[in-house]
């Protein structure tokens, strides 16, 4: 017993004297379509003997951006990843705890509507995929059915050919991530509510008509069309290979990693290839960051050779862009290599 | 309704007694379907192990299946020139002048050599074969035996995992070029080690002793296994002496009032309590009230502790409760004191019980993730952890890591360290029916 006494003791003694001793390893976290490209960039940085490998955390982007602004000292995370840009008033509350912060974009991510390769290739535009998955539209007909499209109804579309005559005659159903998920966020948002609801006329006046804002189109079907399949991409892929008349939403290194399987759908007209993401013609892209504390530079070290480890891999054939990081255009590498030196301070005028 | 018109016949007797022909009618009529009803009932019985057996059967298989290739890769064998300004600048042989010097290029061109790739786009087609870890492996190399440098050595490297995936024919040759990672002048060259028979097919020892890694072949479960051991040495420091103790004072000597009945209740209650709450306790008295570090096994195993206290008291308990009466009485009675009763007979004896408790408690937080998440031990750590205190994950955790990467290795990457895992599972699971047969006393 007196043993144990003196052992608890001494673990008790070490947490103790570990909190006070500084960190000397970075500590990240956030978005998990980030994680990828953060770890291989972080075991770059690790194996430079003169710095610990940094420890990368998942959580998602809310994470990575409220964990940072959290406060300053070696119990807070010293980056925040994510994979959408942090908002006014996420910046407030970085404010309130006295955090300064730099915006790093490191790169792009596509997000694509795949399915097997034994299956027809689907060409779709945005708004009508919007159309397809939305929880609540506004249509006059489909089919044999007439709808009052003055209003909001259930989505009753069951084919892909309801929607157009020229698309698949199979059902509509996609497989996607949960809500938690980053990627489940910027696809809403860019398909469901600017693609179709800002777009398509009847939309407008229906959502007019029943006082609601574009936003409420974030919603997804949830009729056994749009199925969640929870935040493994790896188990979408699989689905995917066994049903050739489903689809999935994942980021673009799955389909990358599995481009003998499966192909991705042509959204308006673009293709989602490497290149056509990189250079803007495949438009259901979202671009990635990290948020580098300032309280942190020269306390814990690593913090600009993590950096610069990103600049060395985020080009056209870097390590990252074989993992399926689409690189950003020259001048805004340049641009952000610039702000990892001169550190400029996040402000509420640079997010508008 | 046949037994009860028996039961009125003028036969049965008037006090309500059934004549013994009677009584034997009714159980001889009734017998088939009482013998039916218990067929039945044995058959729900049998379907329900059968479900289970077969769901079993079916995971083993898919593991076993998928997790046995997982501790096998690809290996290519290069004949590397080790010139020793140029893996050494600093002449030092310290890991930084290793890490300065060009190990890339002395990998690259025995690599140019073995394939003849020449050009730019062959250059690069060929220098995708082999793993980013093979530089790693030369460093190590050149430190254990300093004298190879200035020789050309014969050495094996781990080749890259989209190689490896080819090379276990997962990449059909047939799908067009642009449609899979590997393009054709690889393949050539790849065709080209196989014919020189520099590709080898052999047990992965990064899977033993790697550490985590996003190449998936460089991948392995070392850290993560280390960061379990120091977490669960933690949680059984704290978790065995505080929870033997409270299973003793609570048995043996705390008074039965509305306190102690209040306090049972409570143990019983967080036996049930979702795990992941134990990890929001962590994180808010131990990250944010003492300030400690995320990620690092001690906090960890205080959490895992806390988990695993009630499995232990509970299983104490039972155990103490388990020692006869006679045995407390025949020490008092020779004038034992009740601690001397307690320390000299009642805990040795109940003992094999309570290791029982305990080693289920442990395998039950081996396994544990959800209280882990919130102290940030879910996270991608490459460094091995030394003690305590450095930041480090659980195997659990890894796999949870791998099965959500893109790279196809990892799928077997992924069985393979849950075939692990449930080795150790089923090791710690083993020990505790051991300890239960081979100590544990009958009365």
């Amino acid at each position: 017993m007196r043993l144990t006494f003196a052992l608890v003791g001494a673990i008790a003694l070490t947490g103790v004297t570990t909190a006070a001793s500084a960190r000397d390893y970075l500590s990240i976290a956030g978005s998990s379509t980030v994680l990828p490209f953060a770890t291989i960039v972080a075991e770059q940085l690790g194996n430079n003997p003169s710095f610990k490998t940094p420890v990368v955390e998942s959580g998602g982007s809310s994470v990575g951006k409220k964990g940072v602004c959290e406060g300053i000292g070696t119990e807070f995370i010293d980056i925040g990843n994510a994979s959408s840009r942090m908002k006014t008033g996420e910046l407030e509350y970085c404010a309130g705890n006295g955090v300064d912060l730099t915006e790093i974009k490191v790169g792009y991510d596509g997000i694509v509507v795949a399915s097997s390769k034994a299956a027809a290739p689907l060409n779709i535009s945005k708004a009508d995929l919007g159309m397809a998955l939305t929880a609540k539209v506004s249509v006059c007909s489909s089919g044999a059915q007439n709808y009052n499209c003055t209003q909001m109804i259930d989505n009753p579309f069951m084919k892909w050919s309801d929607i157009n005559p020229s698309y698949p005659d199979v059902e509509i159903r996609v497989y996607g991530p949960p809500t938690t998920s980053g990627t489940r966020g910027s696809f809403v948002e860019m398909v469901n509510e600017k693609g179709y609801c800002k777009k398509d006329e009847l939309m407008k006046t229906a959502l007019a008509a029943a006082g609601e804002k574009a936003k409420a189109c974030r919603a997804m079907r949830q009729d056994g069309a749009f199925i969640e399949a929870g935040e493994q991409d790896n188990l979408i892929v699989q689905k995917l290979q066994e049903d050739p008349n489903a689809f999935g939403i994942f980021g673009f290194s799955y389909l990358d990693q599995n481009s003998d399987t499966l192909q991705g759908a042509i959204i308006d007209g673009g293709a989602p290839t490497f290149e056509a993401i990189a250079e803007g013609s495949y438009s259901v892209s979202r671009a990635l960051y990290f948020y580098v504390k300032h309280a942190h530079m020269g306390v814990v070290p690593g913090m600009e050779e993590y950096m610069a480890e990103w600049v060395k891999h985020w080009g056209d054939d870097g390590v990252l862009s074989d993992a399926g990081m689409i690189p950003m255009p020259m001048a805004e590498r340049d641009q952000y290599l610039a702000a990892m030196k001169d550190l400029p301070k996040l402000t509420a005028d640079m997010l508008k | 309704m046949t037994d009860r018109q028996d039961m009125t016949t003028p036969g049965a007797k008037s006090d309500g007694m059934m004549s013994p022909d009677v009584a034997a009618r009714r159980v001889a009529a009734s017998i088939g379907g009482r013998r039916q009803r218990e067929r039945r009932f044995k058959s729900y019985g049998l379907i329900a192990i059968g479900i289970a057996l077969a769901f079993l059967v079916i995971l083993f298989a898919s593991i076993f299946s998928k997790g046995i290739p997982g501790f096998f890769q690809h290996y290519v064998t290069l004949e590397v020139t080790l010139d020793r300004a140029k893996l050494d600048p600093a002449g030092d042989l310290s890991l930084q002048s290793l890490y300065d010097g060009d190990a890339r290029g002395a990998i690259r061109a025995a690599l140019y050599e073995a394939t003849g790739a020449s050009g730019r786009s062959g250059r690069k087609a060929a220098g995708k074969i082999i793993s980013q870890g093979a530089e790693q492996r030369l460093r190590k190399a050149v430190i254990d035996d300093p004298s190879i440098l200035g020789t050309t050595q014969s050495m094996v490297f781990a080749v890259d995992d989209d190689v490896d995936s080819f090379l276990r024919g997962f990449i059909s040759r047939d799908t067009p070029e642009a449609d899979r990672r590997i393009n054709d002048k690889m393949i050539g060259y790849i065709d080209q080690l196989v014919a020189d028979n520099r590709i080898e097919y052999a047990f992965s020892d990064y899977l033993i002793f790697g550490s985590a890694s996003r190449n998936a072949e460089m991948a392995g479960i070392f850290g993560a296994f280390v960061g379990s051991m120091l977490t669960l040495s933690v949680c059984l420091v704290l978790a065995f002496p505080l929870g033997v103790a409270t299973a003793v004072y609570l048995e043996e000597f705390a008074p039965k009032n509305r306190l102690t009945e209040i306090i049972e209740i409570n143990i019983n209650n967080l036996a049930a309590v979702p795990s992941v709450v134990f990890g929001i306790l962590g994180l808010a008295i131990f990250i944010g009230i003492f300030g400690m570090p995320r990620s690092i096994p001690l906090i960890g195993g205080v959490v895992l502790a806390l988990m695993t206290l009630p499995t232990i008291i509970i299983s104490s308990r039972a155990a103490i409760r388990a020692v006869p009466p006679s045995i407390r009485d025949a020490a008092l009675g020779v004038g034992a004191s009740r601690m001397q009763t307690m320390l000299h007979h009642v805990v040795p004896l109940a003992m094999p019980g309570m290791l029982t408790g305990t080693i289920i408690g442990m395998a039950q937080a081996l396994g544990e993730t959800a209280p882990l998440l919130m102290i940030g031990m879910v996270a991608f750590i490459v460094d091995v952890p030394g003690s305590v205190t450095d930041p480090g994950t659980v195997l659990p955790v890894q796999i949870f890591m791998w099965a959500d990467f893109a790279e196809r290795m990892f799928v077997q990457k992924t069985s393979a360290a849950i075939i692990v895992l449930l080795a150790f599972l089923i090791s710690m699971n083993a020990a505790a029916i051991f300890i239960r047969k081979k100590l544990e006393r009958r009365w």
